[in-house]
């Protein structure tokens, strides 16, 4: 297992790196002269001459590339444009707003999208099953942006039940950092008002962004568990007299799991995704939003960053997928070592 | 004609097949189907957000524009956007997966490694970058979806040619002298279109609902474009008055990419005989 584990970060590593290059690569299509840009509208061709050389701009695009490199690696993604903060600190100030989200999306779209493909298939071509056939096709067809505003519309504005925007209200503000998530932090500071609103805040941006992957994981339960209602063993415990839920419950979802952890590491991608759009409209204080406020402000240097740190959750989420997926089913690891 | 015979017997996958023919009807035809078709760019500030009536089944924005007739008129934008942006990335990923696929040395490890790289992000977040960068329009966005989906293509055509590269008609084909074009282009790619087809249409409708949110986050289409997601965006700021004026465009971007999903899903199954709809 050790081995695998082994094997399987060394082999994240070449496309980590090619990203990293190939934001570089980014970094230098970009129209115009970025010392320049840098410089502003008043600049005098001497303050450019300077600010190329300050930047490294000046030396050979290998050289620059090195630089680059090594930068990234150091965690150095350079100064936004527009706050003039280190790009780093801002991201890693906003990373778990954007983390908290998508994992409690994930938790919803696992806990209602495994149950649900499940019912579906025990129920198969039964009424549950188509319905659980048109949420899944429907769930992926869903803008997310469009959802968040009708939902916002429904529940925030006509009905007022839940919160408009923001991660928890200004009046009550933030529970005392310690790792950053709202809810974690209010438990440790043993503030029970700020959990309650936090979770409130939490419902409306969390149910948009699971649902693409809620009909996802319904799918692929459904699938699997048809799959594995089809072989032999399923047949000889039906046989002995096993009841359909006991059978489904011990010896099907467990076989099912395998694909629908695959899917998970997927799906991690589309929710980051879905995150841009969903923390825009609900005012998210996450990557999302700075990501948008970078495009705004034509922060490239922002930008590009969100882009290396997305890559690079994304590859350790993948990695630790697989690792799941070896401990759940040890054979998964003996085909590749 | 097997293809339609199989999937016309499923009836979500035709549903999906309609919907796909009947945007296409209506993109072609936008001009003469629009009650309004000058309001893709005429503004009537006299009648801005009004609520849905018979003169205006879907109302109208804030210029006073007609949404029913702007979302006839997105359609088009919408499915041109889409077409050229899988053409494109199909242009791009389809002879880098024959190439990688069939021979085997240090320019295809290095094609297929780059095709990781461009996997190892999230394609929205990929294109935002790009898109950006490129300087924001729909020109540009759609140059960075079509620079982010070809790796899909690419890794489609890679598995099906690999697959192929071994089996006995190639040897055969080789035996008889065939040229390594004649017979990738002839016999291994035909082989590989039903994977590639399934590929473009379930791309079809995830560029369509990319696009919409790269139009949403104002790296898309621009103003006065009819375009469904720069509508949801622009109707943002007349909530909880104007409720139609997100609704429509946005029902009109699930409807289509519903289309082109179950569609994708109906093709899948009919072309891969172990998973007809009746076992599953």
């Amino acid at each position: 297992m050790a081995r695998y584990v082994i094997r399987r970060l060394l082999l994240a590593l070449p496309a980590l790196f090619g990203l990293i290059l190939l934001t570089f690569v980014l970094s230098r299509v970009i129209p115009g002269d970025p010392a320049a840009t840098l410089a502003g509208d008043a600049a005098t061709p001497a303050m450019i001459a300077e600010i190329r050389a300050q930047y490294g701009l000046d030396r050979p695009v290998i050289e620059q590339a090195f630089i680059h490199v090594r930068q990234v690696l150091t965690g150095d993604f350079g100064k936004s444009v527009f706050s003039g903060r280190p790009v780093a600190e801002e991201i890693l100030q906003r990373l778990p707003a954007t983390l908290e989200l998508t994992f409690v999306a994930l938790l919803i779209a696992v806990f209602l999208g495994v149950p649900l493909g499940l019912f579906a298939a025990l129920n198969h071509n039964g009424i549950i099953d188509h319905l659980v056939r048109v949420v899944s096709v429907g769930g992926l067809a869903l803008a997310s942006f469009w959802l968040a505003i009708m939902l916002q519309l429904l529940f925030a504005m006509e009905l007022d039940l839940l919160p408009l925007r923001g991660r928890i209200d200004v009046a009550l503000g933030m529970p005392p950092r310690v790792t950053g998530f709202v809810l974690l932090d209010s438990l440790i500071a043993g503030r029970f008002d700020l959990l309650m609103n936090g979770i409130s805040h939490l419902i409306l941006p969390a149910i948009t962004l699971s649902l693409p992957g809620l009909a996802t994981i319904a799918r692929f339960t459904r699938s699997g568990v048809l799959e594995v209602l089809q072989k032999d063993f399923v047949l000889y415990a039906q046989a002995v007299g096993y009841g359909r839920f006991r059978l489904a419950a011990i010896y099907v979802l467990r076989n099912a799991v395998t694909l629908v952890v695959t899917q998970i590491g997927l799906l991690f991608g589309a929710l980051i995704s879905g995150a841009v759009a969903v923390e825009a409209i609900f005012d998210w204080p996450g990557l999302g939003t700075y990501s948008v406020q970078a495009i705004i402000s034509a922060d490239y240097k922002a930008l590009l960053a969100v882009t290396l740190v997305v890559g690079f959750v994304y590859a350790v989420v993948n990695v630790l997928v697989d690792v799941a997926q070896a401990i759940i089913d040890p054979r998964v690891a003996e085909d590749v070592a | 004609m097997m293809v339609l015979r199989v999937l016309l017997r499923d009836p979500v996958a035709a549903l999906g097949l309609f919907i796909v023919l009947f945007a296409i009807f209506v993109a072609i035809f936008a001009n003469w189907l629009a009650p309004y078709p000058n309001d893709a760019f005429e503004s009537h500030l006299l009648q801005r957000l009004k609520p849905p009536s018979v003169a205006f089944p879907f109302g109208t924005d804030n210029l006073g524009r007609d949404i029913f007739s702007r979302v006839i008129l997105g359609t088009r934008n919408a499915l041109l956007v889409a077409v050229a942006v899988i053409t494109a990335a199909m242009l791009i990923g389809v002879p880098i997966g024959l190439f990688a696929g069939w021979r085997e040395g240090w320019l295809s490890e290095v094609l297929m490694r780059t095709t990781d790289v461009f996997l190892a992000v999230p394609q929205l977040i990929l294109a935002l970058a790009l898109g950006q960068l490129l300087a924001p329009g729909i020109g540009a966005a759609m140059v960075a979806l079509a620079l982010t989906y070809w790796p899909f293509f690419a890794r489609t055509v890679f598995a099906e040619t690999r697959r192929l590269r071994g089996s006995l008609f190639v040897d055969a084909l080789a035996g008889i002298g065939a040229s390594p074009l004649r017979i990738l282009f002839l016999h291994v790619l035909p082989n590989a279109a039903p994977a590639v087809l399934v590929r473009a249409t379930i791309g079809m409708g995830f560029t369509i609902l990319t696009a919409a949110i790269l139009g949403f986050l104002g790296v898309g289409a621009t103003p006065p474009s009819p375009d469904w997601g720069l509508a949801v965006s622009e109707a943002r700021q007349h909530l909880p008055e104007a409720w139609w004026f997100p609704t429509f465009p946005g029902l009109a971007i699930l409807v289509l990419v519903l289309g082109f999903n179950l569609l994708g899903d109906g093709l899948r199954d009919a072309a891969d005989p172990k998973i007809r709809r009746s076992k599953r």
